[in-house]
């Protein structure tokens, strides 16, 4: 009852694609769901936690459908990215009533456990108004474990936590992941998804980008060419000689300095030191100018 | 049936503004009455603009619009549904408790009001014909208020068209309509419980029966219906 699978799954709204024939399978262990804001990670997030239906393919947790089954959330915990808690509630009584809506035999003892396992029993009577974002979060983290699922999907589930929390929830997937359970998180960030997971699916523009084993993809993106802003004191000087180095595939001139394209990260950055050096330039400025990760993601989709 | 979600929903509406609401509007019928009362021994002057024109016509659909739609509406529209949709209930389960919610509260409050003013016009049987008429015009109310909150995203807009349009506009100059107007069916039974002399039912007690059970199911029904089908786009998505 712990796979997750999509089967060619596609949603469009109108003439709007918002995920593309995506197909993946989770299985037991901890997975990140990459992708650069407005990529459709939440839209298949949704989909898996049947919030959506797919327009073409299918979503299935554990062999049952997703889309029009509540029977699923017995096995399923969810935590939404945008989920507004019952003000009115303390954060012990928001997971209780989770656990006595889940029909747990002991909801309060299960309840206690939940709230401990994040943490949260110093704050669990106060009104979940007094909290910061991070306990409300940990406090939603709770109320989905507390029936115990096979499956846990979280969006976005870091966002708004201090360091300290962050670790903590990075080691409470972790201990999931370990213990058999099917673990999915979403997240923009890569270190994040490096440090929880070993696996990851990323997503760019509804498409699935990349999938598998976080070193293989991290490789790629390291590995991949970088675009460098340059000023110099002498900036055509710099550019004759950056030519002559290997790592590097082209140079444009222009007024505010120089576009260097190179191919090797590693290679150039070491190199340009060294060049700068021998030529007697003074470089006043190394700006690499497409680290976005929409640019790490879109040179993923066209490998 | 389900009392977890009896006590989140009442303690939900009972911290929200909106029930504010539902304490001046019963006082100013009452006091109406009232002066009424004091002002025109005999009801057959006033009653009729004051609990038809007023009460049944304007604070009964106003309250129950009010209630009906916010218990599951403006859990849908600030997301805390969520909390409620990702557990292992049938979605029958959530409709009716909610229900029972909004119109336990409606009916109480307008039940209480129609009571008070019947007993000051006609005494005891005034009274319950009154409250009964209040009583079933709040629960179909509230169910037809409940099913509009979850069909679309702005239930107080088409249930103000529906009170306004409807009721106050349509079934006063085609008849027909009045099988299916709520208020018609509040009044008409307002009417056959307590004495015919001061209201005079615009329908037959069957139909107003009939057509207020039929009312309550088939709102709860779509209510269940597109529950069981509501999608939540996320907002990065």
């Amino acid at each position: 009852m712990n796979s997750v699978e999509l089967e060619s799954v596609s949603l469009w709204y109108g003439n709007v694609v918002a995920v593309n024939d995506v197909s993946m399978s989770l299985g037991p262990g901890v997975t990140g769901l990459l992708g650069p804001n407005g990529a459709g990670k939440t839209t298949v997030l949704h989909m898996m936690a049947g919030f959506l239906p797919p327009s073409r393919g299918t979503v299935t947790i554990g062999g049952a459908t997703a889309w029009r089954n509540p029977e699923i959330y017995r096995k399923v915990g969810i935590v939404v990215e945008r989920e507004a808690v019952p003000s009115f509630l303390t954060g012990y009584e928001f997971v209780l009533a989770s656990a006595r809506l889940q029909k747990l035999d002991d909801p309060v003892g299960a309840a206690q456990r939940a709230i401990t396992l994040v943490e949260m029993n110093d704050a669990a009577g106060r009104k979940m108004d007094t909290y910061s974002k991070g306990m409300r979060q940990r406090t939603r983290v709770a109320a989905a474990l507390v029936h115990e699922p096979d499956v846990l999907l979280l969006d976005e589930p870091f966002n708004g936590m201090d360091p300290r929390q962050r670790m903590h929830m990075m080691d409470l997937l972790h201990t999931m992941g370990e213990a058999g359970r099917t673990v999915l998180f979403s997240s923009h960030i890569l270190e994040e998804v490096e440090q929880v997971s070993g696996t990851v699916q990323v997503i760019v523009a509804g498409r699935l980008a990349a999938s598998g084993d976080f070193r293989t993809i991290r490789r790629l993106m390291t590995h991949r060419p970088h675009v460098f802003a340059i000023r110099s004191n002498d900036d055509r000087r710099l550019a004759v000689a950056l030519l002559a180095e290997h790592s590097v595939a082209g140079v444009d001139v222009a007024a505010t300095g120089l576009e260097v394209r190179a191919s090797d990260y590693g290679a150039f950055t070491r190199a340009l030191p060294k060049i700068a050096i021998r030529e007697g330039v003074r470089v006043s400025q190394l700006r690499p100018s497409d680290e976005s990760l929409e640019s790490v993601f879109s040179y993923l989709v066209a490998q | 049936m389900n009392m977890t979600i009896i006590q989140l929903t009442f303690r939900s509406l009972l911290g929200r503004k909106r029930a504010l609401l539902l304490i001046p509007m019963p006082f100013i019928l009452i006091g109406l009455t009232l002066i009424g009362r004091i002002a025109h021994p005999d009801a057959t002057d006033w009653q009729q603009p004051i609990i038809i024109g007023l009460g049944f016509a304007v604070i009964v659909p106003v309250l129950s619009l009010i209630i009906g739609s916010s218990v599951i509406g403006s859990e849908i529209d600030d997301g805390t549904i969520v909390h409620i949709l990702t557990k292992p209930l049938p979605r029958s389960e959530i409709v009716i408790s909610k229900l029972l919610v909004a119109a336990g509260a409606t009916g109480l409050v307008n039940g209480v009001m129609m009571f008070i003013c019947g007993w000051l016009i006609n005494g005891a049987r005034m009274a319950i014909g009154l409250a009964a008429g209040g009583l079933v015009a709040s629960i179909c109310y509230c169910a037809l208020f409940l099913a509009l909150s979850v069909v679309s995203r702005r239930p107080v807009l088409i249930g103000l068209v529906y009170i306004l349009l409807w009721e106050g506009l349509l079934t006063n100059l085609l008849t027909g309509t009045r099988s299916l107007s709520i208020a018609q069916f509040g009044v008409t039974i307002a009417a056959r419980i307590g004495d015919q002399s001061y209201f005079v039912p615009t329908l037959s007690a069957a139909v107003a029966v009939i057509m207020s059970v039929v009312f309550v199911v088939v709102s709860t029904f779509i209510a269940i219906d597109r529950l069981r089908s509501l999608t939540m786009a996320g907002e990065t998505s």
